[in-house]
């Protein structure tokens, strides 16, 4: 033998493709994955089957219809279907931009399996929690350190929450200072998380929304003619999806301010910035920061994640109760808030992922922080002077100046050949890379938002971007490839959204399914 | 610029590589890439953060840290009130730890086809256990869901007002209140006070013009349960005012769904199918509707549905009703959606898998016979009364301490020196119930625990 010669600079890849039908297909009567702990001999005689006491009419007489499946068969289920996912510890996870996706430390996986933490009930006396409460406060002062802000409240499950706690923050300290009524819009931006206006609808404020100025900055002359005495509060990110830094941001702050409302800042993604500069500094008076992006902590499919809300001291009695301090040398759940909005979430927070961050904080410490922020940022210009050489490539706005991330478009190589974003996004998943367009309204055309974090090299960094390039020229050559992606994934193409969009013909659950197309004769035809 | 630093989780650290990027970029240093922040915005000072530290070192730190807890594993616990203990199978821990689960997002069909499936497939288990046809992907937890489920109810109707139960738990309502404000009213139903079901001459007299809904839980949070369900949502459907009903799916091996008599949504909490506590970080709630467009048109969550591909007999799945969403139409959307606790819905769904109905079946019966000894054992003590209400109980029950001249507070802090948690305080948040704890009794519960929290119980009074 030579040696074995691999050339290939795009990936050869097949995703896991098992053909694992619906689970009720692996039913088999009789068979059970498990058996539950049984009662005493001794109960039963004491107080006879349990049941008899329920009232006739609210006993279950027709049984579920779950599936009986054996154990082993259960699990090779959802390990094949584990197998269909491509996970972020499999791939280089840089096309789910905005979604942070960095590595999660084993380690991390490996301390939150701890009984110590798992077998923990919300309602435990706190001198028996104090390990997790004390994590809880020393994640607080760090977050603290890294924002400016005064005080964390860890009770959201996601950045949604933590967009909505705020929301509801806005209203709440209007309200108190007799100007509820009065304050009744928020201003938000349009490359933004859909959230940012979707929370701040669900508690009642009409939204303006800015659109960017020609260098791609949400317009400071609109700002200035969208304030007014009806300004509540002012919610905005920066970097915003198109990874320009606003520098001007801190008179943005200020034109809030003056007009009497909130700022706060949408900080999901703070990966360019630890260490490199704060909300407090630009003028911010609330800011959230998602464990599930910046500080590591898994996306678990779609959460539980955490949206850690960081208020300055004029906001605090307004956070949702309760929240950790320190008393002494004890930690402790402080409800005292007078003006508090009350809750988002049960309890005080996805604990979990609270130990994950702060493990990860003190995995790197104060400088490898920063290095974090530099390499991310570092990572991200690099990929961008590659990006944009790719034959239909476009890059909108601002020419450099770009953080930790960027939205491209395709828009040239869409006039060129007729692929769409979305169609490249299916052929991408043929080279095990995730990809992400953008959210809706498409502002910028025929998006994608690439996100390289610190944790990928340049050689995995090489490795997209020869994806980039291969299917680019893929348009220009063989176009039809792209069309009829993906084909090397767990499925095939889609081809029709009837199954999506018509109320007829869409199930939800496999009983929905039955009813619709097999129980049903005549719908099968 | 900071020193050079190599560390595990950060490639691109070693100076050639990061001169070639530059190079590359052309920039002559990573400051460069930073022009547009303001010197007046730069945080130049050094992070007031501990030092890093490397893997052996942490792990003796988090252990360290960890080990000052006292989990529910190491004493007897009787908590319960919305977060459980409950016998979790193994092979859910396996699947939940899988790494592939545990790093994915937001992909889309083709790359996470398996994502799409166990999260429908984890609908189609729930909905089996609820009778009805669609069910979400989750939400946060249960009071997110009965606050969601109540702003459904509210567009359908075009109505402001929600009626919920006194003896609704205390954080979902707290959840539900804030959801709702400022424009939906919430109004709080009277309790019979003999068995604490809803004061159905209260309920009757409190529905107006402007009633959406009328919410209630089975079993209630304080364990007892309503067993006028269908009368409830008789008295609602005349008035046009739609019925949520919140449930603890665990029940449902044994006790009737609540679609069985007229809800028309329901909604939950996931935890118990199969997840850890963690400190309340478990949560996770469903809500469940029949396969109505005007329903279905009024969620909020994302809904996974089936479908063929082009290859034949391949399934297929994606988002159903796509345009429903915020991620869709931003503040035109239905309320808002984003990331919020897939992986407790796919452990559930593994649970069910494992469970089957006959699990499900001899769970419920041993829930009910271990908390009905519980009770029995209980009331065999003097002053005490093991069910402040006449009713029938599941999992939960209200221990009325009133008679013993010790406040729970003191009766808990004995139980604790003991190696006992003892139940849920509730003279705070239901002050009329006086001194009474909720005790919680499931599955993992042997006789003798129970016996041993008797014999405490018994020796301090």
């Amino acid at each position: 033998m030579q040696g074995i010669k691999s050339q290939e600079k795009v990936r050869d890849f097949h995703q896991a493709k098992w053909n694992e039908p619906v689970i009720f297909k692996l039913h088999q009567k009789g068979e059970r994955g498990v058996v539950p702990p049984k009662t005493e001999d001794e109960i039963t005689s004491a107080v006879g089957d349990g049941l008899s006491k329920l009232p006739d009419h609210l006993k279950r007489t027709q049984a579920p219809e779950l599936p009986e499946i054996s154990q082993n068969r259960v699990l090779r289920h959802y390990l094949r279907l584990s197998q269909e996912t491509l996970g972020a510890a499999f791939n280089v996870e840089i096309g789910q931009g905005t979604c942070t996706m960095k590595y999660s430390p084993v380690v991390n996986e490996k301390l939150v399996s701890s009984e110590k933490l798992r077998s923990l009930h919300p309602k435990q006396d706190e001198e028996t929690v104090q390990g997790t409460l004390k994590a809880t406060y020393e994640l607080d002062l760090y977050l603290r350190e890294i924002s400016g802000m005064d005080y964390f409240s860890f009770q959201a499950g996601s950045g949604t929450q933590a967009l909505f706690a705020m929301a509801s923050m806005v209203r709440a300290y209007h309200e108190a200072n007799g100007e509820g009524e009065q304050r009744d819009e928020i201003i938000t931006t349009i490359f933004s998380h859909p959230s940012q206006a979707a929370t701040a609808a669900v508690k009642g404020y009409k939204i303006i929304t800015l659109y960017p100025d020609e260098n791609g900055f949400p317009d400071l002359e609109k700002l200035k003619d969208a304030v007014s005495e009806r300004t509540a509060g002012f919610v905005v990110a920066n970097p915003e999806d198109t990874g320009i830094y606003n520098s001007k941001i801190k008179e943005f702050t200020k034109v809030v301010h003056d007009a009497g409302g909130i700022c706060y800042y949408d900080q999901a993604n703070a990966n360019g910035l630890l260490g490199i500069t704060r909300a407090k500094e630009a003028g911010f008076d609330m800011c959230f920061f998602n464990l599930h992006k910046t500080f590591s902590t898994p996306h678990a499919c779609g959460g539980p994640g955490s949206g850690a809300v960081g208020v300055v001291e004029r906001l605090k009695p307004y956070l949702p109760k309760p929240i950790i301090e320190k008393q002494g040398e004890r930690y402790i759940l402080n409800t005292d808030l007078e003006h508090s909005i009350g809750k988002v979430r049960s309890y005080y927070g996805v604990a979990q992922n609270i130990i994950r961050a702060y493990a990860w904080i003190r995995a790197l410490g104060p400088d490898g922080l920063k290095a974090v922020a530099e390499t991310a940022v570092l990572n991200n210009n690099y990929l961008y002077s590659k990006i944009k050489e790719i034959k239909g490539v476009d890059v909108p706005y601002a020419e450099g100046g770009r953080l930790e991330q960027v939205r491209y478009s395709w828009e040239p190589l869409y006039q060129d050949t007729g692929i769409t974003t979305e169609d490249i996004s299916r052929r991408m998943a043929d080279f095990a890379h995730q990809y992400w367009t953008s959210h809706h309204p498409y502002v910028v055309p025929q998006p994608f938002t690439l996100e390289p974090t610190e944790s990928y090299s340049k050689e995995d960094l090489d490795e997209y971007i020869e994806s980039l390039a291969h299917i680019s020229n893929e348009a220009y050559t063989d176009p039809e490839i792209i069309r009829t992606a993906p084909h090397c994934s767990s499925i095939h193409k889609i081809t029709t959204d009837k199954y999506f969009e018509d109320p007829e013909h869409w199930a939800i659950t496999w009983r929905s399914y039955l009813k619709k197309y097999v129980n049903t004769k005549e719908k099968q035809t | 610029m900071t020193k050079a630093i190599t560390h595990p989780y950060l490639p691109n650290t070693n100076r050639e590589i990061k001169a070639q990027m530059l190079q590359e970029i052309g920039v002559e240093n990573i400051d460069e890439l930073y022009q547009t922040i303001p010197d007046e915005l730069r945080y130049t000072s050094k992070l007031n953060i501990p030092e890093a530290l490397n893997e052996f070192e942490l792990k003796r730190e988090i252990g360290n840290l960890l080990g000052k807890n006292k989990g529910t594993n190491e004493v007897i616990s009787f908590l319960g009130g919305g977060c459980w203990q409950h016998f979790i199978p193994a092979v859910c821990d396996e699947v939940a730890s899988r790494a592939e689960f545990v790093t994915a997002y937001a992909g889309d069909e083709y790359e996470d086809h398996g994502r799409f499936q166990v999260l429908f497939e984890y609908q189609s288990l729930l909905a089996e256990l609820l009778c009805v046809d669609v069910v979400n992907v989750p939400t946060f937890d249960w009071g997110q869901a009965a606050a969601t489920a109540i702003r459904m109810a509210s567009r359908l109707t075009t109505k402001k007002e929600a009626l919920v139960p006194k003896t609704i738990a205390p954080e979902r309502l707290k959840i539900i209140r804030n959801y709702c404000s400022p424009d939906i009213e919430i109004k709080l139903i009277d309790y019979q006070e003999a068995t604490g079901e809803l004061d159905l001459t209260n309920l009757k007299n409190n529905i107006s013009e402007q009633t959406a809904a009328i919410y209630f839980e089975n079993p209630s949070y304080l364990g007892f349960l309503e067993t006028q369900g269908e009368e409830i949502s008789r008295i609602a459907k005349s008035a046009d005012v739609i019925t949520i009903v919140g449930v603890d799916p665990i029940s449902l091996g044994v006790l009737e769904s609540p679609a069985q008599y007229g809800a028309d949504i329901i909604c939950g909490e996931l935890q118990p199918l199969g997840n850890p506590m963690n400190y309340g970080g478990g949560q996770s709630g469903f809500i469940a509707t029949r396969d109505e467009i005007e329903y279905i048109s009024e969620f909020p969550s994302r809904l996974f549905g089936i479908t063929p591909t082009s290859q034949e007999g391949e399934y297929g799945f994606g988002d159903v009703f796509y345009d429903r969403t915020s991620f869709a139409k931003r503040e035109n959307g239905k309320e808002s959606v984003g990331t919020q606790t897939s992986m407790c819905a796919i452990t559930a769904g593994v649970y069910l898998a494992l469970m089957g109905p006959k699990g499900m079946a001899e769970l419920g019966q041993t829930i009910m016979q271990r908390s009905q000894y519980a009770m029995k054992k209980l009331n065999e003590i003097e002053k005490i009364s093991p069910s402040y209400f006449n009713n029938v109980n599941f999992k939960e029950f209200v221990v009325d301490f009133n008679e013993t001249g010790k406040t729970v507070a003191e009766i808990n802090q004995y139980l604790l020196s003991k190696g006992i948690y003892g139940g849920i305080d509730l003279s705070e948040e239901f002050p009329e119930l006086g001194q009474s704890a909720l005790f919680c009794v499931t599955e993992v519960h042997s006789k003798a625990d129970i016996d041993i929290l008797a014999k405490e119980l018994r020796a301090f009074l």
